[in-house]
């Protein structure tokens, strides 16, 4: 049997928190597990495959989660992407389940970025120690200025419009007005985004993810477990991953990973970007979101600003996208992936109230690590009701 | 014009020397893999298209054409955090490779992508390493 149709999602659980002083991060990782596993309707002691990552966790981070949740897995992942990883997670626990090495797959995220007044977006750009890079610190490169460089070339080759990266943050906004958990609430207008201020050329600053805390965790098992269990299996069709980067000096920067890793997972889910009701797509900036459903294949190179506008990707058009308001207006702790695995499981069991994708039966999860103008890397899911 | 600012120094490497010693001298050097003829950039030990350690350097023109580019308003760190709104961007050089650059010399609002550019070396002030120090300096481009 194959991977594809015999791992299920089951049990999420999105940390409420959006501002967490009081908190820390593993602390969050582990409230996080308790209402996961609280969701699936198991117990800590059924853990035997432990996945995290965090803006903060490095070598010996998965063992001291273990000491924390005083649990002794017999199989550790600490794969550290940037923000993609625990799409990532789920791909490599389905593999680990399917080869037999851990039954149920436990992975968690918690940050606590906001109320660390971390600035993500504007606070790199200063001498490294790091030779790799030597060529990129003296010149002031922001996460956002990255972004941008990427949103520049678009609109110089395509014509791309600010207006049309700003449809984007608009339908967020809509659709975090839907959440109660979400942190920016209000409703904003093309113009509002268009008149807030510069932050990098061409993106303003609500064509930039929010900062917020946060965290979650997702239980993975195989479908034949996952269907005794509390909820309905969200089942894994297909998966990928990939990376894209400077190569010997030319990328074409409108070329993504998720391009390779999309072609993947639909490739082996076995169906087409018709079929797909929704996805969940990583947010960090508006031009992540144009240029991934680009390379996803949603649409043709150049074709994203007209595929987002007129409320095409809000709930109600053609194809909803980040129902939960994504990392523009939902929340947006540094590393956002697990949030798009979080919302894809429950959008399909249709648990979403005011901002339930009607009907969705197949959906697509797609997380991006690192910055595009760099180097990043892409993993994409297709999950699907059971 | 926005104000002039003094880049961070980069950290250099023994595989990335030759690239930082040619700032210095105000070059603009690169590799050429003496197997299979590769121009690669970023430098490294061994070319990343067939694995040869063969690898030459040589003199770039220095001259190139802009990719792409971001007019940066907000950094939070110094010198940047006073040096807005400087010009982020990606400059293609004649030879192949592209390199992340600041251009410099001309308004911000001037730069556009497909405008001509040379690279322009800034000296690096490199007396707190003694005798370690040498000459070292920072390329960036100014309209050609
Ligand atoms: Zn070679």
């Amino acid at each position: 049997m194959s991977v594809s149709g015999s791992i299920a999602i089951a049990g999420v659980h999105e940390h409420e928190t959006r501002w967490a002083p009081e908190k820390t991060e593993i602390q969050i990782m582990a409230e996080s597990a308790r209402g996961a596993l609280a969701d699936a309707g198991l117990a800590l002691s059924d853990v035997d495959g432990l996945f995290a990552a965090s803006m903060s966790m490095g070598a010996m981070g998965t063992v001291s989660l273990a000491e924390y949740l005083n649990i002794k897995p017999r199989y550790l992942d600490g794969t550290n992407i940037g923000g993609s990883s625990f799409v990532a997670h789920v791909n490599h626990a389905a593999a680990a389940i399917h080869a037999g090495l851990c039954d149920v797959a436990l992975i968690l995220y918690g940050s606590t970025a906001a109320s660390n007044a971390m600035a993500i977006g504007t606070g790199l750009g200063g001498g490294s120690r790091d030779p790799n890079q030597a060529f990129v610190g003296p010149y002031g490169m922001t996460t956002v200025g990255s972004y941008a460089l990427v949103a520049q070339r678009h609109m110089h080759l395509y014509g791309t419009k600010s207006e049309q990266l700003a449809e984007i943050s608009v339908a967020m906004r809509k659709h975090a007005g839907l959440n109660p958990n979400a942190k920016m609430k209000s409703p904003i207008s093309v113009d509002d985004v268009l008149e807030s201020r510069m932050i990098s050329e061409p993106l303003h600053l609500l064509d930039c993810c929010i900062i917020s805390d946060g965290g979650g965790a997702v239980i993975v098992t195989s479908l034949e477990r996952a269907r005794d269990l509390a909820k309905p299996p969200v089942v894994l069709l297909g998966c990928g991953e990939a990376v894209a980067h400077q190569e010997i000096g030319a990328p074409d920067l409108l070329t993504l990973a998720a391009k390779q890793s999309g072609e993947h997972a639909l490739g082996m889910a076995g169906v087409s970007h018709d079929d797909i009701d929704f996805c969940t797509i990583y947010d960090s900036f508006t031009i992540t979101v144009l240029s991934t459903l680009e390379n996803l294949g949603f649409c043709k190179p150049g074709e994203g600003g007209d595929f987002v506008s007129g409320g095409r990707i809000a709930l109600g058009g053609a194809l909803p996208i980040n129902p939960d308001g994504g990392g523009l207006s939902n929340n947006h702790p540094g590393m956002r992936g697990i949030f798009l695995v979080i919302e894809a499981t429950k959008q399909l069991r249709g648990e979403c109230g005011e901002r339930q994708v009607a009907g969705a039966k197949l959906g697509l999860a797609h997380g991006t690590g690192g910055t595009l103008g760099t180097m990043h890397s892409g993993a994409t899911l297709v999950l699907a009701r059971d | 014009m926005p104000p002039e600012f003094t880049h961070p120094k980069p950290a250099a490497s023994w595989e990335t020397r030759a690239y930082w010693e040619g700032a210095g001298r105000h070059e603009l050097v690169l590799q050429r893999c003496g197997d299979c003829g590769v121009v690669q950039h970023r430098p490294r030990a061994i070319c990343a298209s067939c694995l040869s350690s063969a690898l030459q350097h040589f003199v770039s023109s220095g001259r190139g054409q802009v990719y792409t580019f971001t007019v940066t308003h907000q950094n939070g760190v110094p010198p940047f955090r006073d040096a807005v709104p400087y010009v982020l961007a990606y400059v293609d050089l004649e030879e192949g490779p592209r390199l992340m650059t600041n251009i410099v010399g001309c308004d911000p609002g001037d730069v556009a992508i497909g405008m001509d550019v040379v690279v322009d070396f800034q000296d690096a002030d490199t007396s707190d390493l003694g005798d370690a120090g040498g000459a070292f300096a920072v390329p960036r481009f100014r309209p050609a």
